[in-house]
């Protein structure tokens, strides 16, 4: 196989705060340094990007000397916290920007799709805006032509195509513009999160045509997403980007496996004093914990124990209200596994300013192992209006069970632990 | 420069650029979307309107009224004995070309960051569509300068058309080679410093003033001739004088003076597409 992508020593920085006031000085002092063949003076000050930490000066390196291959035919998934660097990659890629030092050397055509539908124009038809669209992504016409009625079955729009596609409803609007991306004739495509977008059925089938590029036309892909069940599924390497810095490259299920022990950082247990908990003027959260609610301890939390779950929370309303208390549990690749509340178990409760303890407990056996995140937190009022809402409070593991009855330490088996399904198997079967 | 001479890179992306790579294989290469582009503006202008295609006649119809009735009725100026409607709409016909490019070129870059954001393309295509998609628009307000040609000469006026219409091609395409050069060392600018769109609108009214618009550079020799040189090193001075001269027989340019315009419009273009081409790279960055 060929690399086709080759990435040296890439690094891009940006300058933070205001652009406009006092730049003409500055770019003075910036060409004059070039001039006499010094490195540019505001560039030498920069920093590594963390957000988080308020930093002394106002260059950040987005990217920060990076360096590796794509072969041909991969499927590079990246990865990556906010902030890490990822859409400064793709950009540098697709050429939207240039990069502050370093190389890209890129064999083949390369089309980006960093956001649906680019240039789509509103008053034009869906037909107009095929053709618009694809010579936009680097299509020649005779191509787009050829393509044409693929593009269009793809999308699904066909009664509408000669509609103006301002009287599209958003749903078709996205169809049709990702089935023009899908059908571009190029050797490298880049994608960011463009699949957060239509309905379910529509995404599988994006997802699907997806991964008959990368698997089954040989093409490149480099897809960044923070859904990590979407990377693990259709790229064969994983990339992560840590604060502009290459955290990782190789296997995709190391580089999500690594991703998520190294990010997603576990706390059992939080606690806040009154002047500093989080929450607004309806309520405020004191603390949260996770145990084991065999042993009452916080640690070896696992499948064969459940868990339950304690919240201390100040509730400020001067009323009296029907509250209840919710919580959204998701799995390390931010699926949904449940939505616990008060409002399915519990008679209606009324509360007004009080400090409540609200522990719920999440019976034995039926998660499998792994990394868990009470996504969300609500205080809801009227079984239905959100007070108050904490996001990502705690996260914790379910250890596996030290073997089971099998005698096989196995991979996870889904979320779902539920082993007692019931079988039924008929043999000599005759439809 | 390559340590495997085997390996054949189609894309190289480096901080620096040359200076003279002026891209125009890339852009001939997006040739289609260029012609689309041109297609969209045209289909967008008329797309829910009434009049259609029309607006393109009213404007300079009610402009050249209304000159006629300030400059040529209250003001008095001379029209070098041509039909006062006529005169004026020469010049307008020219000038509204040339600013219509200079104006929209200018603002390439911010009316377009969006778009340039997220895709690249040779973005040299965009203000090259741009004086297409004028051409159209110019092409239509000619007919309506044709038709008027025909109103004067069937109502018995004298002007005389000449060999030099030939030259009509040229300066058409001096028009556009300045509307966008200055256009596009414009619109680089005001990528980091806005002040210069404001400028750029007043600006190009200035610029009509100094132009031989609304006046023949006749008058002006006559009357201001230590003033004459501001109104004659204009390029686009020599370039309305000479389409005057082609279409009505009267007008003062020389070969000399074509020759100047020619030579500042080239400089002025390239100096323009390698401005462009630089800012191109970054500009997303700054905008």
């Amino acid at each position: 196989m060929s690399t086709v992508i080759k990435i040296e020593n890439l690094s891009k920085a940006y300058q933070l705060g205001n652009i406009g006031t006092g730049t003409i000085s500055r770019d003075l002092e910036r060409s004059w340094a070039k001039l006499r063949g010094k490195e540019d003076p505001f560039l030498k000050i920069g920093e590594v990007n963390n957000r988080a930490i308020k930093g002394t000066s106002d260059v950040v390196w987005s990217l920060n000397d990076i360096s590796f291959n794509v072969e041909q035919g991969d499927a590079l998934g990246i990865i990556g916290r906010n902030g890490a660097g990822k859409s400064t990659l793709l950009k540098l890629l697709s050429r939207v920007t240039a990069p502050t030092a370093g190389k890209v050397k890129i064999k083949g055509r390369i089309a980006s799709l960093l956001e649906v539908g680019t240039g789509f124009h509103p008053e034009l038809t869906g037909r107009e805006n095929i053709y618009l669209n694809g010579a936009i992504l680097g299509m020649r016409k005779t191509e787009i032509t050829r393509r044409f009625d693929e593009i269009v079955d793809f999308s699904g729009v066909e009664r509408y195509i000669d509609t103006p596609v301002k009287r599209y409803s958003s749903g078709m609007y996205v169809r049709l513009a990702f089935a023009v991306a899908a059908h571009l004739e190029c050797e490298i495509m880049i994608i960011d999160e463009v699949l957060a977008v239509g309905d379910a059925e529509f995404q599988k089938k994006c997802l699907g045509k997806m991964g008959d590029i990368s698997k089954g036309e040989g093409r490149t892909v480099l897809f960044v997403s923070h859904n990590m069940g979407a990377v693990q599924n259709l790229c064969n390497k994983g990339l992560i980007l840590d604060r502009g810095n290459l955290g990782f490259i190789g296997n995709i299920n190391l580089a999500v496996n690594n991703y998520i022990t190294k990010h997603l950082t576990q706390s059992v247990a939080k606690q806040w004093e009154v002047e500093n908990a989080p929450g607004n003027s309806y309520a405020k959260l004191r603390s949260a914990k996770v145990y084991n609610p065999i042993n009452d301890t916080d640690d070896n939390i696992d499948i064969a124990s459940g868990f339950a779950v304690e919240f201390i929370i100040n509730i400020l309303t001067e009323q009296l209200n029907q509250l209840d208390i919710t919580y959204h549990l998701v799995d390390e690749l931010g699926v949904l596994v449940k939505v616990a509340s008060t409002a399915f178990s519990m008679e209606p409760l009324y509360l007004k300013e009080s400090v409540i303890k609200v522990e719920s407990t999440f019976p034995a056996n039926i998660l499998n192992q792994g990394i868990y995140t009470l996504s969300r937190v609500l205080v809801v009022k009227d079984r239905g209006h959100i007070l108050t809402e904490w996001n990502d409070v705690l996260s914790f593991e379910i250890h596996p069970l030290q073997s089971n009855y099998l005698g096989w330490q196995s991979e996870k088996e889904g979320v779902l632990k539920l082993s007692d399904l019931s079988w039924k198997i008929t043999t000599d079967y005759v439809d | 420069m390559n340590t495997h001479p085997d390996e054949e890179w189609d894309i190289e992306l480096t901080p620096d650029s040359s200076w003279c790579d002026l891209k125009i294989r890339e852009v001939w290469s997006y040739r289609d979307l260029l012609l689309l582009l041109v297609r969209r503006d045209f289909v967008s202008f008329y797309k829910q309107t009434l009049l259609g295609p029309l607006w393109f006649f009213i404007q300079p119809l009610f402009t050249t009224i209304i000159y006629t009735f300030v400059f040529g009725g209250l003001a008095d100026i001379s029209t070098d004995g041509l039909p006062q409607p006529l005169f004026y709409m020469a010049g307008i016909t020219a000038w509204n070309y040339f600013s219509d490019c200079l104006l929209k070129t200018s603002s390439v870059f911010t009316a377009n960051a969006g778009l340039f954001g997220k895709v690249y393309f040779p973005r040299l295509i965009v203000p090259l569509s741009i004086v297409v998609s004028n051409l159209i628009r110019f092409g239509i307000q000619m007919l309506l300068f044709f038709v008027m040609m025909g109103y004067f000469a069937y109502s018995g006026h004298t002007f005389s058309p000449n060999l030099y219409l030939l030259l009509f091609p040229l300066l058409l395409l001096l028009m556009a080679m300045l509307g966008l050069g200055l256009g596009m060392i414009i619109s680089a600018m005001t990528t980091k410093y806005r002040d210069l769109s404001f400028l750029i609108s007043f600006g190009v009214q200035l610029m009509m003033y100094l132009t031989t618009v609304v006046y023949p550079l006749s008058t002006v020799k006559a009357k201001y001739p230590q003033y004459q040189w501001l109104v004659e090193y204009n390029p686009m001075t020599s370039i309305i004088e000479a389409f005057r001269y082609g279409f009505l027989g009267e007008g003062t340019f020389t070969v000399t003076s074509l020759l100047i315009t020619s030579v500042s419009t080239i400089i002025i273009l390239l100096l323009g597409i390698i401005i462009f081409n630089r800012v191109e790279r970054n500009f997303i960055d700054t905008v």
